[in-house]
């Protein structure tokens, strides 16, 4: 009797502290998980929504170069002046919208999305704790994640705009550019590594600390162990990258050389600096970060996969335990494989036969989590929901995204392709069908938790068939125009190298390949006006969505659905006790077809 | 809402929240940490050779400065055990000696600073270079400089010459092996630079590293002397959370001494 007076009694208490919040410390200052979870989600679809818009205006100057671009082109020069001069996208305000998009989409979208949102939303609720560890810390982290946001964006209107040498920075040029730019997306950058190690210190240490009773390590969803991987990996994989932005940024304020070779050429003299740095010290610092990156940029979308999957599957998950060994063995490979993005730096044949050896070994583990998904589907009694399409297009556009990576782990096919269009369509298979298609399985499986609502099954439909069609329209050609020896980063999409202009050239590339711009660009933006549905499902669905009928409207067996709908600051109404794994689903014998973990 | 094991330790972990919460901190911090000692080693193997300069540094300062900053390790450790005696006016006097050799060290540190910043290279058109003070010890003075405040010759006063045996003590207290001041028309020189972090890469990493560790010192100096100042409110309210509180300052002390226990060497003695 003694815990269910006293949860009564601080539920109660709590009831209390509610009506006396306002509106600033309930949805503004707030330390409550879920609310940051919230501020998360929604900060960082605006930043994926800004970063989709970057690249839209980067997709007119590729499919036809040095045209005004319409709707947006006035606009544009108003903003940002000589750069877009008569609407027209300049070589320099391309150069820094790549930069950013790269920037914002990475660690402005994806990883506060992936990580921040739904881990903040859910980890808590699925151990079963009333918060976080740190509550006052983690409202820091969105703080800080939310000051280096508006650092980016402001750096757009600073005289010669954004940092204009890509979202790798790689020095001299990200040094020697005349930009301020650059200064910013240092300190912006600075912002958001310290949210994000607050972040992880407060991830690690809540699935450490606030597990409730009984969940022990092999009852955690899969999810909570994905997150706990990707917040190692932010905690240990970011600092490199924050000492090498505190040594560009001493090379662009104090005149450093840490990254600046000696007889430094600028505009064809000789720099006036003390020389003796290295560029290649930036790059391994900068993919140290970088690869591990891309492993938290995916690792939450798996969590997220395998917890729809299992629920609409209506079955356990078909190797519990390789799924949590693969995701230590990625967590620990992905710090040994960075340089494999820098096979043609020139740091020789060896250092690039261990780091190809690391690559090809980590895609096994890769491959046993994609493996484990597909045979936990053999059997199941699926239900296609949206989540579900989401969860299932993940798997082989995910499967796509990695298999077309091994060739450019290979260093001698790297050769070929590196740099090319081909990259592009690599990783943006991983991140965008594979990822994001995992987030917004999330957003629609999480939405009536979050909200006591449900999505709109058939505007969720929409959205995900036009999403599936035009990524694919969006990604597929860039491979054939990668292999065609198209490279990325050209402002003009590779006119200039094209065969029409340069008959006699060799290695030029055929009218298709330059045509195919075109049609990537529509379907670019046609992708975007597929987001329309969502958006407004979105929105509607919050206020006149479906209400729920159960706290668990998917028939789950995780704790987060075993909470009120939405659930309070405190989150579970009595204590709670786990008595059993996390996807006890048709247990032969059971009464239903899912046995909550709670369920004794 | 209570959040547990805020102060007592969790059972099969054995760690409360904080602990663990700095523990993880402190791992970010070694990543951090190594990440600029290994730009240290590739800079330094990367060096054309005889460019990596030596004994540009004041070993006995450094020396001292150790010192200072172990002692201040010594310290923590007895205020946290005077707390865990339940004798508070004892963890108040060693946690203000913390305090106080925390100030000592950047005191010291600050010191060190000056010294690179009113010491100086000067090239002459002639193709003669040499290292020296300038009359007055300005700081951060260059060729630029001279020009656009129209100074139309220095008084400088070389160092001793290279390979001399006191070369490592140069920039101390003023030694008889130091030249004889002489006047350096603006018009003769070709380059003057001050032994700032643009001077070579071995300044930049020094004054990267250091400048960071005492980031480091100053912040962990601020919380300390916070808990220090609110101590008797705490130890009112919950001495035990104020026990913790103490531990996880005096861990990340720690860390900020062993970082310095690497640097000495690494920057002064190698």
């Amino acid at each position: 009797m003694q815990p269910t007076s006293h949860a009564n009694h601080a539920a109660t208490h709590h009831e209390h502290e509610h009506h006396e919040l306002g509106f600033l410390q309930k949805y503004v200052f707030s330390t409550d998980h879920k609310v940051i979870g919230v501020q998360y989600a929604i900060t960082a679809l605006i930043f994926l929504f800004i970063g989709y818009s970057l690249m839209a205006m980067m997709r007119w100057q590729l499919a036809y170069p040095n045209q005004p671009i319409p709707l947006v082109g006035g606009l544009l020069e108003a903003a940002l002046g000589q750069v877009a001069a008569e609407g027209k996208m300049s070589g320099d305000l391309y150069n820094a919208f790549g930069a950013m998009h790269g920037t914002i989409m990475v660690f402005l979208g994806i990883v506060p999305l992936a990580f921040a949102a739904f881990g903040n939303f859910v980890v808590p609720l699925q151990i079963g704790a009333p918060d976080m560890t740190f509550p006052r810390v983690n409202m820091a982290s969105y703080q800080s994640f939310f000051v280096g946001g508006v650092i980016m964006l402001v750096s757009f209107f600073i005289p010669g705009g954004a940092a204009q040498a890509g979202w790798t920075s790689y020095s001299p040029l990200a040094t020697v550019t005349p930009t301020a730019g650059q200064t910013w997306w240092i300190i912006g950058m600075v912002f958001l590594i310290t949210s994000s190690l607050l972040g992880a210190v407060n991830f690690i240490a809540t699935i450490i600390q606030l597990r409730a009773p009984g969940m022990t390590w092999m009852r955690l969803p899969f999810f909570v162990w994905a997150q706990f991987v990707t917040a190692f990996l932010l905690l240990l994989a970011f600092p490199p990258l924050e000492a090498a932005a505190v040594m560009q940024l001493m090379d662009k304020v104090a005149g450093t050389s840490f990254f600046l070779p000696t007889g430094l050429l600028i505009s064809e003299k000789v720099a006036e600096i003390s020389g003796g740095g290295s560029p290649l010290l930036w790059q391994h610092l900068f993919w140290f970060l970088g690869h591990p990156e891309v492993y938290v940029l995916i690792l939450p979308a798996m969590g997220i996969v395998c917890e729809v999957l299992c629920n609409n599957s209506r079955k356990p998950i078909w190797g519990y335990k390789s799924l949590v060994y693969s995701s230590f063995a990625i967590g620990f490979l992905s710090f040994i494989v960075w340089a494999h993005h820098m096979y043609l730096t020139g740091m020789g044949t060896a250092i690039s036969t261990f780091f190809q050896t690391t690559t090809m070994i980590i895609s096994i583990p890769s491959v046993i989590i994609l493996t484990v998904f597909f045979i936990s589907l053999w059997g199941g009694s699926i239900r296609f929901n949206t989540p579900m399409l989401f969860t299932l297009a993940f798997l082989p556009m995910f499967g796509i995204g990695g298999l077309t990576g091994l060739p450019l782990g290979f260093n001698f096919s790297d050769i070929h392709l590196h740099d090319t269009y081909y990259v592009i369509g690599h990783f943006h298979y991983v991140v965008a069908p594979g990822t994001i298609f995992g987030l917004f399985a999330g957003i629609y499986y999480w939405f009536p938790k979050a909200t006591g609502r449900m999505m709109s099954e058939f505007w969720g439909k929409v959205h995900f068939w036009l999403s599936l069609i035009f990524m694919n329209a969006i990604f597929m050609p860039m491979f054939h125009q990668g292999m065609g020896g198209m490279l990325r980063r050209m402002s003009d999409g590779g006119v200039n190298y094209s065969l029409a202009q340069n008959s006699d050239a060799l290695g030029a590339m055929s009218d298709s390949l330059i045509k195919s711009n075109v049609h990537v660009s529509h379907a670019a933006w046609a992708l975007g006006l597929a987001q329309i549905p969502f958006i407004i499902n979105f929105f509607v669905s919050m206020w006149r969505g479906r209400k729920v009928t159960s706290d668990n409207p998917w028939d789950a067996t995780t704790l987060e659905w075993q909470t009120p709908t939405p659930p309070p600051h405190g989150n579970f109404a009595k204590p709670i006790t786990v008595h059993r794994g996390p996807y006890e689903y048709s247990v032969p014998g059971q009464k239903l077809d899912f046995t909550p973990q709670n369920q004794a | 809402m209570e959040i547990p094991y805020t102060v007592h330790p969790r059972e099969d972990t054995g760690l409360y929240n904080a602990k663990l919460g700095i523990w993880l901190f402190l791992a970010s911090e070694v990543m951090l940490f190594g990440a600029l000692f290994s730009s240290y080693i590739l800079l330094r193997v990367g060096a054309a050779p005889g460019a990596w300069p030596h004994g540009l540094l004041n070993i006995p300062i450094g020396t001292l400065n150790t010192l200072v900053l172990i002692t201040s390790s010594v310290t923590v450790v007895m205020a946290w055990a005077s707390l865990k005696m339940n004798q508070l006016s004892r963890f108040k006097i060693y946690q203000s000696l913390t305090v106080l050799f925390a100030l000592i060290f950047v005191c010291i540190k600050s010191f060190e600073y000056h010294d690179k910043f009113t010491h100086y290279e000067v090239v002459l058109k002639d193709g003669k270079s040499m290292t020296g003070h300038i009359e007055g010890s300005p700081m951060f003075w260059n060729l630029t400089k001279l020009n656009a405040n129209k100074i139309a010759s220095i008084t400088f006063t070389p160092d001793a010459a290279h390979g001399a045996p006191d070369a490592k003590s140069e920039g101390t207290a003023a030694s008889s092996a130091h030249g004889e001041p002489t006047k350096i028309a603006t018009s003769d020189i070709l380059k003057l630079e001050c032994f700032g972090p643009f001077h070579n890469t071995y300044l930049a990493i020094y004054f990267t590293l250091t400048a960071l560790h005492a980031l480091h010192v100053i912040g962990g100096a601020i919380v300390i002397a916070y808990i220090l100042l609110t101590a008797g409110r705490w130890w009112k309210k919950n001495p035990e959370q104020l026990t913790n509180r103490v531990e996880v300052s005096g861990l990340f002390w720690h860390f900020v001494d062993l970082v310095w226990i690497f640097l000495f060497p690494v920057l002064y003695l190698l």
